[in-house]
């Protein structure tokens, strides 16, 4: 490759504003709830009120009665829809319980939000008044909520397993080591952190619409869904029809978070009406349904451990977790501690480790992957742990994370759980973090506050995090018993006019892909970003891809984009060298254009190679016509993004309110495609590790009833309550791809959490607090503050 | 019942369900799908829309209370094929990513800004407080509407 070929456009790594943004913004994009389909039928849902529950009875006369309503079902009505349950895709373990999950529950509702009956309706009003009327019986039986009460098998969420233990998985490499370096620890630290269960809340809730085709019994499915692809994948197996049959699209779909990263009931129930029925079916859920029948993140009770020498150098992390799973397990939801089952000992260099996870099943909605899945807890149990050990060893909790930190040139590293991690420079990048936020003037003005005995109290907190992304090696996956490959697909194609086509098989929801990827290929091939199209989204345009979670799409996506823009212009210049009748190493690549070295005249843009390639009238002997190329990768290895986040807090000692005054990132994701949304990525990601920290919870009462089901009881923060972000970067690229990336969609939410409830337990300390469960509410403060711990109070 | 009104400079006027929300409307009846809906307790502020020249969350309000008013939804924010200045601010500091909140969160800062003269950051915070976006942090969009209103000739 000369240099010329290597960014031409120069365009990759500057602040392009989006492509995708004008439709967006004029109202003209469409979600899958602007679709207008003639002769649509509505659905509407009946959930189970009640977390655990035989179904008695169902009677769907009084909603038959409604005018407009066309049909209604109970579980039992359809259960030979189903081919198969719906799936799940991650038996973490061969003995991992896994319990059928119907669609509709047939005998017995097991969370509240269970859907138990269908109506079908002309229009979404009436659907809802018929379900209002759907009389089901039920014979309640007790809820199963707390997760260390679940795990002693008290009551029994699925009496048919005997248990409420689904699985126990265990990573512990060398646990003489383990036990040898607590034996011999100067300090240790053991802490227990709770994860409470968080909402997604993308703000678009979820909607599907599936539309029979008029010959073959063929269905396109619309549905808000981040995996078009799997999606596919599973409908035929769950449906029992031919993959040929089904096409998937997700149009616009506002925001996903990992909560629609899954096969949910509601899009089987749609496909089988539609099926049933014979007419286009669509439903779309409200935002109370969404808290309820959405997936959940987190729900996690941690036991963490450090062994540490007399320095504070950590010699061993052991770590227990209690895994919330809810009723069933949804596509992924074993997998999620397992993401995070490397990391608990974070940035740092610690010899031995074991770590063992119990998945547990409660009678409240599955929990899955929500942003970050399994690294924001694992980021959160170790910060929050070596905050702890600096307490104990009696330095700043800067000191504490350099005398840890995996040094410079220690990558790659491999680290003792069994990762090797790609390149990282962690103290280079809380070195910075501490200059931007002026770390030594923010300790004076605590120790000022202090001294004055101001009630407004001021808390610093750092979390120097370090996460694994780019989902995944397929042979990583295979070891972790995962049921698919992490490798991603990417068609690039220079059109006879010389414009080019790029078909992906990411599937963007906010991430911007049209002009990240229109930008990787503009620069490679040296046309104009505009000149690029971006198909995605729909498997009849885009047949094969992995879809996009887990950070995944620049690095694993991306760089299969890159690699086929590459091959299409090896083979561009084969063409260009054949026309010219000179060797391809004596041409130039400037500007889209291929010049002969030293006679700049002779040349042949890419737009007449194209097209030279399309007539196929004069090309090489045994070269095939036309200027395409498909690549699938397969990442060798997962990517490593890290740095430093300084959160400042203001906590007011009268009423326990938690103001976050600044907050300080500085994040290193490798090489950047577009700073501009790189940035976005690290802003958004931020507030919603923060939320975590300082206000959302998805609260159960005792008889598992959801109390927070609308966004006045779950706390998703405005713009009121947040600062703006001060950002800065690092750049330490990735050697595992050719364009250095790394991937940043989850990073701020796995680095902000730590940061900000170190900030808080830091400004408590004049307190004696040294842990407050989250969110830190102004309650949880204020009697953290006056001593009462949280047994204490009611 | 009947209703009568504007949307977006145009008359309209339809037989309607007495409970039929401005939202479904707007989106259902009119056929104007930019107007999005997020939830259901009015929280999130998806569904703005300008009533008479003012912010209103589309799925509070009747659309037989909107008979005979002047509705404004983000379809009619572009004049002549050019965007509005509040839209170009939005797209210029990139203060959208899914964009579902967007139609929203542009409509409620229009009326913002025509409210108030020379908005600090603080006051526009407070101001967009009734429009939640889960993708931004809002970062950009601040940056965004302190830009439109630094621009405000731009912005009659």
């Amino acid at each position: 490759m000369t240099v010329a070929d290597a960014g031409v456009a120069g365009v990759v790594g500057t602040p392009m504003t989006r492509r995708e943004d004008p439709g967006l913004l004029s109202g003209e994009a469409r979600f899958v709830d602007d679709l207008v389909v003639p002769g649509a039928l509505h659905v509407g849902l009946v959930r189970s009120p009640h977390a655990n529950a035989r179904i008695r009875s169902v009677d769907t006369s009084a909603a038959m009665a409604l005018p407009g309503v066309v049909a209604a079902f109970s579980g039992a009505d359809l259960r030979d829809e189903w081919a198969q349950p719906l799936p799940c895709a991650w038996p973490v373990t061969p003995e991992m319980l896994n319990p059928a999950h119907l669609p509709l529950a047939v005998e017995h509702a097991r969370y509240a939000g269970d859907a138990v009956a269908a109506v079908v309706a002309e229009s979404a009003y009436v659907a809802e008044d018929a379900a209002a009327l759907v009389a089901v019986d039920y014979d309640v039986l007790p809820a199963v909520v707390d997760l260390e009460d679940a795990v002693a098998d008290r009551a029994l969420v699925h009496p048919e397993l005997s248990t409420n233990t689904a699985y126990t998985w265990e990573l512990t490499p060398e646990p003489e080591a383990v036990e040898r370096a607590f034996a011999e620890a100067v300090h240790t630290v053991s802490e227990r952190y709770v994860q409470q269960r968080l909402i997604p809340e993308a703000m678009e809730p979820r909607g599907v619409c599936v539309v029979p085709q008029p010959f073959g019994d063929e269905y396109t499915v619309y549905s808000a869904t981040q995996i078009p692809h799997i999606l596919k994948v599973m409908l035929g197996l769950s449906l029992g029809v031919a993959e040929t049959k089904l096409r998937v699209v997700a149009p616009a779909v506002g925001g996903g978070f990992g909560s629609k990263l899954n096969v949910y009931a509601e899009e089987l129930l749609c496909a089988a009406l539609a099926r049933r029925l014979k007419r286009p079916v669509r439903w779309n859920e409200d935002r109370t349904e969404n808290a309820q029948a959405t997936i959940q993140g987190r729900g996690q009770i941690q036991h963490i451990e450090l062994a540490a020498d007399g320095d504070g150098k950590i010699r061993a992390v052991r770590v227990r977790l209690l895994a919330d799973m809810g009723a069933y397990l949804q596509l992924v939801t074993p997998g999620i501690p397992l993401l995070g089952a490397f990391l608990y000992h974070g940035a740092y260099d610690v010899p031995a480790y074991s770590f063992v996870c119990t998945g547990v099943f409660t009678t409240k909605t599955p929990t899955d992957a929500y942003r970050g899945a399994g690294r924001p807890e694992a980021t959160y149990a170790i910060e929050r742990a070596i905050d702890a050990l600096a307490g104990k060893v009696g330095v700043d909790p800067a000191e504490i994370r350099r005398r840890n930190f995996i040094p410079r040139e220690a990558f790659p590293y491999s680290s003792a759980p069994g990762l090797v991690f790609d390149s990282g420079d962690y103290e280079g990048s809380l070195g910075k973090a501490l200059d931007l936020a002026g770390y030594d003037d923010l300790r004076a003005e605590q120790r000022a506050r202090r001294a004055r005995g101001s009630t407004r109290h001021l808390g610093v907190g750092l979390s120097s995090y370090v996460e694994m992304c780019g989902l995944a090696p397929s042979r990583v996956l295979a070891s972790l018993n995962y049921s698919a490959g992490g490798w991603e697909a990417a068609t690039v194609r220079i059109l006879p006019t010389g414009t080019a086509q790029v078909v992906t098989g990411t599937s963007p929801h906010g991430q911007g892909h049209v002009t990240s990827w229109s930008m990787i290929v503009a620069d490679k091939l040296g046309i104009s970003p505009d000149e690029v199209e971006v198909l995605h989204s729909d498997t009849a345009v885009a047949p094969h891809g992995m879809d996009t979670y887990g950070s995944r799409s620049v690095s694993v996506g991306g760089t299969a984009v890159f690699l086929a823009a590459e091959r299409v212009l090896t083979k561009a210049r084969t063409i260009a060298a054949h026309q010219l009748e000179v060797a391809e190493e004596d041409l130039e690549l400037s500007g889209g254009t291929f010049a002969v070295r030293g006679s700049p005249e002779r040349s042949m843009a890419l737009a007449t190679i194209a097209f030279e390639a399309f007539t196929a009238h004069n090309l090489p002997d045994g070269l095939e016509p036309t200027l395409e190329a498909s690549v699938t990768w397969d990442p060798p290895n997962f990517t490593f993004p890290f740095g430093t986040h300084v959160a400042v807090v203001e906590v007011d000692e009268e009423t326990g309110r938690v103001d976050l005054v600044r907050y300080v990132a500085v994040d290193d994701c490798g090489e950047q495609v577009n700073p501009l949304i790189v940035e976005g990525q690290v802003h958004g990601g931020i507030v919603q590790g923060v939320a975590q920290a300082l206000w959302e919870e998805a609260v159960y009462d005792q008889d598992g009833n959801l109390l927070t089901t609308t966004l006045t009881d779950y706390l998703v923060p405005s713009a009121a309550e947040v600062p703006s972000i001060e950002v800065g970067r690092t750049v330490t690229p990735s050697p595992t791809n050719p364009m250095g990336v790394k991937g940043v969609g989850e990073t701020g939410t796995i680095a902000a959490t730590p940061a900000v409830m170190n900030a808080v337990i830091d400004a408590l300390a004049p307190f004696g607090v040294r842990d407050l469960d989250m969110p830190a509410t102004p309650e949880r403060v204020w009697h953290a503050i006056r001593g009462i711990g949280q047994e204490g109070r009611q | 019942m009947r209703v009568r009104l504007s949307v977006n400079g145009a008359s309209q006027e339809h037989e309607v369900e007495p409970r039929l929300l401005l939202v479904h409307y707007l989106r259902e009846v009119v056929g104007l799908t930019g107007t999005n809906v997020g939830c259901d307790t009015s929280s999130c502020g998806a569904c703005t829309v300008l009533m008479d020249g003012e912010s209103i969350k589309s799925c509070t309000v009747l659309a037989v209370q909107a008979d005979g008013t002047e509705i404004t939804t983000i379809e009619g924010m572009a004049q002549d094929g050019a965007m509005h200045p509040i839209q170009e601010a939005f797209r210029e500091h990139h203060a959208l990513q899914c964009g579902y909140c967007t139609p929203g969160m542009v409509m409620a800062a229009a009326s913002l800004l025509k409210e108030h003269a020379d908005l600090t950051e603080a006051e526009v915070r407070e101001g967009l407080e009734g429009n939640l976006c889960r993708c931004t942090g809002y970062h950009n969009i601040v940056k965004a509407v302190l830009a439109a209103a630094g621009d405000r000739e731009a912005l009659v």
